[in-house]
């Protein structure tokens, strides 16, 4: 018997999957092909991968438009939400307020002047059930961005979703839930990283064994490069979290094969247009062998990495506010041509406030217009096989193996202890911020151009835009509300769910999971869970650092 | 003698890319500069920045509370009988401009301030009130 050849192995595939409806020819009527390159090339859907985790990608299935959203009280929300549904966005992505994802209530004295401002306020299952209120969440997939707190929200949406009768086996969506990075980068930790790590893995667990379609981890790369590290560290430091998640979860006695495949990541679209993609190639390459070759997984599912994007928030100038659309798009692109399985377009306003409406609408139509307009979508990794990225690509995967030897010599070889022992010692934020002053001097010495901050700055004092304002009204309904759940609970519930869920933390052995939706469906808050886990826990505090 | 600049987060804003990028640009022109970490509140800046004796207190807020927490420092550093000028730099929209200056805050720099712009108006807000 012959070898199949790659391509034969790929054709197998691409003829198992369904297609789309859609006209695979250029405007002059020339028929494309779903791939290309020699016999024994790199495709798309075999391992490593680098090519795309599907043989027909976007043949397929077009990626989802997943637009992030969220301020103000759950109401309003709700009402963004539903616009974003009815304008054809195809998923749902929670951006919850600083008060929430730092795990305080609304009225904590710490939350004055937040409720609110960057995203939603949510205290209790009073407003997860308005955050969702007409949305089925059996049908639609929802992202929820937040991390020290993570189990606290999955806990409030499975005690909402099986209050409207959808079972928590039917829900799926994604949970980011990657506290690492939190420390390497975004900040908003609660407990230390190791009782952190201890939460994270009862959400693994807890999800493999009762939510099979739900992402238990989204791990991150799109804030650790926001905060200013290089594409390559970004890379790096994000698979090497992933590492650290799978290695956490065999030390829970999960097999690889169970935890990987439930594994979601997301990365940024920065504006050096070649360099992204040659990431995501990278990224997908990386991923498959290490799950494959150091972690022994056998499941395809477990090699395949599907990613979220962004594009990038810090590439946007508050100068010509309008000229980030072009930005935007060109970042939108790098994903699309990269092969992201969902999409988050920023809006045109984003260096000045959080959306308006226009702006966001115009951000989901920069994705529609990729998606139906330029053709890129018919033809898988389009880029694969010129002489530039596939070097790139190998480029930025020796480099990145630089760096994972690096963590695994700080954790003397567990990528998890590497991680952990780097965020300790302030490795990873020593190494993102050095970075970000690398990039800033680069601008201010004019050797990168930014239009609008060094160069072509004409128009730039015309400044008309219309922006989202959020008042203190929001705060004061939301403090209206959260003492209303009070007023109304029953109080010897609480007290018992409290005390137990304190009970079962300070137990290492037991899932907290239970204990928490049970205090969900208790009206207890957020804040109320957090604090008792901290009792237990303890607070993190991050020694500064310049 | 060296300007003195404490630089501060204040409330719940994680990002701290900004803060630590100018205040190395600070340290480059010639300036000294503190740094308190993350999560403080009113009152904890305003005593470190009057133990450490400084020149300037410059906050960084990059999610929206800016309007309430920024003039809460001033007040927290008048009340302790300070006048060190408060300065505020991240996402603050054009319309908060005028209303931030009647509350007591020195200057307001914008995502699109440059180093040089921040360098100078500290230098001259320094120059002024020694």
């Amino acid at each position: 018997m012959t070898e199949e050849s790659a391509r034969e192995e790929w054709r197998r595939l691409f003829a198992a999957a369904p297609m789309r409806t859609g006209k695979f020819t250029t405007m002059s009527g020339i028929p494309l092909a779903p791939v290309y390159g020699p016999d024994d090339a790199e495709f798309p859907g075999l391992y490593p991968y680098t090519r795309g985790v599907h043989a027909s990608m976007y043949r397929t299935k077009l990626w989802t438009m997943r637009m992030f959203a969220g301020f103000g009280t759950a109401t309003d929300t709700n009402t963004r939400f539903r616009e974003i549904i009815r304008a054809g966005g195809t998923g749902l992505s929670t951006a919850f307020d600083m008060p929430t994802l730092l795990g305080l209530d609304s009225d904590d004295p710490m939350s004055l002047g937040e409720v609110g401002r960057c995203g939603v306020a949510i205290d209790s299952l009073v407003d997860v059930r308005d955050l969702f209120a007409g949305i089925d969440l059996a049908t639609i997939t929802t992202s929820m961005t937040i991390n020290s707190p993570a189990a606290v929200m999955l806990a409030l949406f499975v005690a909402q979703a099986e209050d409207t009768g959808v079972t928590r086996d039917r829900l799926g969506g994604t949970l980011q839930n990657d506290i690492l990075k939190e420390y390497q980068a975004q900040k908003e930790f609660v407990f230390p990283p190791r009782q952190s790590m201890r939460l994270v893995r009862d959400t693994i667990a807890f999800t493999t064994a009762e939510m099979p379609k739900w992402n238990s981890v989204s791990v991150s790369g799109y804030h650790i490069r926001e905060a200013g590290s290089t594409a390559v560290e970004e890379l790096a430091f994000t698979l090497a979290n992933g590492f650290a998640y799978v290695e956490l979860a065999q030390q829970a006695g999960l097999a690889v094969d169970t935890v990987a495949p439930r594994l979601s990541f997301f990365f940024n679209a920065h504006i050096d247009f070649f360099e992204e993609i040659a990431k995501y190639r990278a990224a997908r390459r990386l991923w498959a062998k290490w799950m494959k070759e150091h972690y022994g997984a056998s499941d395809l599912r477990s090699w395949q990495l599907r990613f979220h994007t962004q594009t990038a928030g810090v590439s946007l100038t508050a100068q010509q506010p309008e000229i980030n659309i072009a930005r935007t798009a060109i970042e939108a692109l790098a994903g699309v041509l990269g092969g992201t399985q969902s999409l988050h377009t920023n809006s045109m306003d984003e260096a000045l406030a959080l959306p308006s409406e226009k702006a966001a609408r115009i951000a989901l139509r920069t994705q529609q217009i990729i998606a139906n307009e330029t053709n890129v979508a018919n033809v898988a990794d389009p880029l694969g096989g010129s002489w530039f990225v596939e070097e790139l690509t190998d480029e930025m995967e020796r480099e990145a193996e630089i760096i994972f030897a690096q963590i695994s010599k700080m954790g003397e070889g567990s990528m998890l202890e590497g991680c952990i022992r780097g965020i300790e010692e302030n490795w990873f934020q020593g190494r993102i911020s050095d970075s970000a002053y690398e990039l800033e001097r680069s601008f201010n010495s004019g050797e990168r151009v930014v239009v609008g901050v060094n160069e072509f700055l004409e128009g730039n004092n015309e400044d008309d835009l219309a922006t989202l304002r959020i008042t203190n009204a929001d705060e004061h309904k939301q403090l209206a509300r959260l003492n209303q759940v009070r007023a109304d609970r029953d109080d010897d519930q609480v007290r018992t769910a409290l005390e137990r869920l304190s009970r079962e933390a300070s137990d290492p052995e037991l899932n907290l999971m239970p204990a928490l939706i049970d205090a969900a469906k208790a009206y207890v808050t957020v804040g109320e869970m957090m604090t008792a886990l901290a009792g237990v826990f303890g607070r993190h505090v991050e020694i500064p650092s310049l | 003698m060296n300007v003195r600049v404490l630089v501060a987060k204040v409330g719940l804003d994680g990002h701290d890319r900004g803060i630590k990028v100018v205040a190395r640009l600070l340290r480059d022109a010639g300036m000294e500069v503190v740094y308190t970490g993350l999560f403080q509140t009113p009152e904890t800046v305003a005593t470190a920045a009057i133990q450490e004796d400084v020149d300037v207190v410059g906050l960084s807020m990059l999610s929206g509370a800016h309007m309430t927490l920024a003039p809460l420092v001033v007040e927290a550093l008048r009340e302790r009988g300070s006048d060190i000028p408060v300065v505020l730099g991240g996402i603050v929209p054009p319309q908060d401009l005028d209303e931030l200056r009647e509350l007591g805050v020195a200057a307001v720099f914008g995502p699109g301030a440059s180093a040089e712009e921040i360098i100078s108006k500290i230098n001259g807000i320094v120059s002024h009130s020694r």
